[in-house]
């Protein structure tokens, strides 16, 4: 026992079990772990909210669910982009690397131009943050707080990404190919974060 | 870089996502009990999710710490639902 200590020791002294093999990567995900508390609150906020209300619309016959299963499907695809565009990086393929990020913006930006059509759409309809004509003013509230939310972070993404463009295209790195592909990967875990809520926001919001 | 696995194939991953997009969309449609249609409809989004966070966020590859963190905040959630169920009931 104690030897295997020993033997620990002199391989790393600051290493524990609990060391992981990129600082960066932990810091994201306990970041991730604290956004996602923030969207878990909301959705269940949401849910508490929508079963204390006795006129709670039904959201699939007041929202458009043909548009947002169409973005669905873009937030998806773009998170397809970024693993193809982490697996670039990785093989040292720049240019892929540098067009699937770029997909993948594309992707993100579609989607928030898409969610600001349906937003326009929605208010011309009567839908505002203080009331609506369906029913509950609280389905107004509650929506305009958990897609903005969602929509904050796909331009937070968006921006994050653009960084990583920038990144990747540069020929020479001093810290290496090892720093590119990890700060990447990071990127990437924000960026399918944000496509596994939507996937949350898109079942709780619109079709239940 | 370190990483030796073998990487998934992402084409799937996207298909089935894709499909079960597909599916949860049509369940809302189905002629079942609103509650059967709830149940369908979170059970598919889970698994979604899972899908999400185990391929495309490597969660599958990666040391456990990481996994405990991922699961940390579910955990929090289930008992914030158990604690307002005596608000609603």
């Amino acid at each position: 026992m104690s030897e295997a200590a020993v033997m620990h020791h002199a391989v790393e002294p600051a290493e524990t079990p609990l060391t992981p093999e990129s600082w960066g990567k932990l810091g994201m995900w306990i970041f991730l772990a604290g956004d996602a508390m923030s969207f878990g609150a909301l959705l269940v906020g949401y849910g508490l909210l929508r079963h204390s209300s006795p006129n709670w619309p039904l959201p699939s016959e007041v929202l458009g669910i043909n548009l947002t299963a169409f973005m669905t499907f873009l937030l998806i695809c773009s998170s397809v982009t970024m693993v193809k565009g982490l697996e670039a990086v990785k093989n040292n393929r720049r240019s892929t690397a540098r067009t699937y990020l770029l997909l993948t913006i594309l992707g993100g930006a579609l989607f928030l131009g898409l969610q600001a059509y349906e937003w326009t759409h929605l208010i011309h309809q009567g839908l505002k943050v203080y009331e609506n004509p369906f029913g509950s003013p609280l389905f107004g509230t509650t929506f305009f707080v958990i897609t903005g939310f969602h929509g904050m972070h796909v331009t937070g993404g968006v921006i994050y990404l653009l960084v990583m463009v920038a990144i990747v295209s540069k020929p020479t790195n001093p810290l290496g190919p090892g720093w590119t592909y990890n700060v990447v990967e990071i990127a990437g875990l924000y960026w399918h974060f944000v496509d596994l809520v939507w996937i949350m926001v898109f079942t709780f919001v619109y079709l239940l | 870089m370190a990483d030796a696995h073998a990487s998934p194939n992402y084409w799937m991953i996207w298909l089935y996502l894709f499909i079960l997009t597909v599916i949860e969309i049509a369940v809302i449609y189905l002629p079942l009990a609103k509650i059967i249609i709830a149940i369908l409809l979170v059970t598919l989004a889970c698994y979604k999710a899972l899908l999400v966070a185990m391929y495309f966020m490597h969660l599958k590859f990666e040391r456990l710490t990481l996994g405990i963190i991922a699961l940390t905040p579910f955990i929090l959630c289930v008992f914030l639902i158990l604690m307002l169920i005596p608000d609603i009931a």
